[in-house]
């Protein structure tokens, strides 16, 4: 009975701390939300797909450009092999995740798995590198993150047009700011800071080159790739 | 717009947006990877953050910026410098987005 109603708490303190832990992403999250279901708005889909693809598809870029291309008459087949390429990159993510999900059950990878985006993944990472694997919490964020932009993307879509600038509040600026205090918790030596500056400058490259939508992946394959060798490298240097 | 089509292409961009997540924990989780690997996935969170990070910062409209006017670079600054010394996750949201609405009222 004790042990009962203990696991009960802690299970419901492990549920509190992932939902506190994802409210920078809901920050974030709500503007852009916002500004999808404004959009989707504008180019004419129903309210109810407006939310079926938050809550389907969620995944932020490939949805704005989704409705980009909606708007502007392309056929599904280009749609769907967009999204394929722009979202290809959330494999390295979920591959990089795996060796904090050990002993998950296979439904439980496949539930986790469908609400990795890259601000869910960002924050799993840097929990994994403290060693915080709790699997409540885990999904605590996810959750709350998901319920965030499905509500976001309805409100901006009643919102429609009237919806008020967001500009003036900073709020488009809350996901790089996320991205630049999850980024400073990943960097642990020195070699990190050279990956970040070498990762960077190899995405910018690639965009000016008028490949962007490859940029994230071919850029973090080559940034993990230079990580990776120079560890090797330094290693057998010093054995 | 064509109903069908759009919940056809709503139904495809999920299947291809959830193989890419799910096949890797699908096949990598439940065994132990080699050295190498494990050390290539470690760098992944650096790099991946730092190419959507980066080009957000300094191509904010597509071409390189450097310019004083580029809130999202300058504001950046004071936000990775407290992010290093405190690890607050808030307050470098906080500060972020503080400076980045500060600065587009002075610059009107």
């Amino acid at each position: 009975m004790i042990t009962k109603s203990m696991e009960g708490e802690g299970a419901r303190a492990a549920w509190l701390s992932g939902v506190k832990q994802a409210l920078p992403i809901v920050m974030g999250y709500l503007p852009v939300g916002a500004a999808f279901g404004v959009l989707a708005h504008k180019t004419g889909l129903s309210a109810l797909e407006t939310v079926l693809m938050s809550l389907l598809v969620y995944a932020g870029s490939a949805q704005l450009i989704a409705v980009a291309m909606f708007a502007a008459g392309m056929p599904p087949v280009s749609i769907v092999a967009t999204t394929f390429v722009v979202n290809l990159r959330h494999l390295l993510m979920t591959a990089s995740l795996t060796p904090g999900l050990k002993e998950w059950r296979q439904w439980q990878l496949g539930l986790f798995a469908y609400q990795v985006t890259d601000e869910t993944f960002a924050l799993h990472s840097a929990r994994f590198a403290r060693g915080e694997t709790d699997r409540t919490t885990g999904f605590a964020i996810n959750v709350t993150a998901h319920a965030a932009w499905v509500l976001a993307s309805g409100l901006g879509y009643l919102a429609g047009a009237g919806i008020p600038d967001v500009r003036p509040l900073g709020l488009d600026y809350a996901l790089p700011a996320m991205f630049i205090a999850l980024l400073t918790m990943q960097v642990r030596n020195g070699l990190h800071v050279f990956v970040a500056g070498f990762t960077g400058l190899a995405a910018m490259a690639l965009i000016q080159a008028g490949a962007d939508r490859f940029s994230v992946i071919i850029a973090t394959i080559a940034g993990a790739t230079f990580g990776a060798g120079v560890e090797s490298w330094m290693k057998r240097q010093s054995s | 717009m064509d109903e069908a089509a759009v919940l056809l292409t709503i139904v495809g961009m999920t299947l291809v947006t959830y193989a890419p997540r799910v096949a890797p924990v699908l096949l990598l989780a439940s065994r132990a990877l080699p050295g190498p690997v494990v050390r290539w996935l470690s760098y992944v969170p650096t790099a991946v953050l730092s190419a959507m990070l980066f080009p957000s910062l300094l191509l904010p409209a597509g071409g390189l910026d450097l310019g004083l006017d580029n809130i999202f670079l300058w504001a950046a600054l004071p936000a990775f410098l407290l992010a290093w010394k405190t690890r607050s996750f808030f307050g470098t949201v906080a500060l972020g987005m503080g400076l980045v609405a500060a600065g587009r009222w002075l610059l009107g």
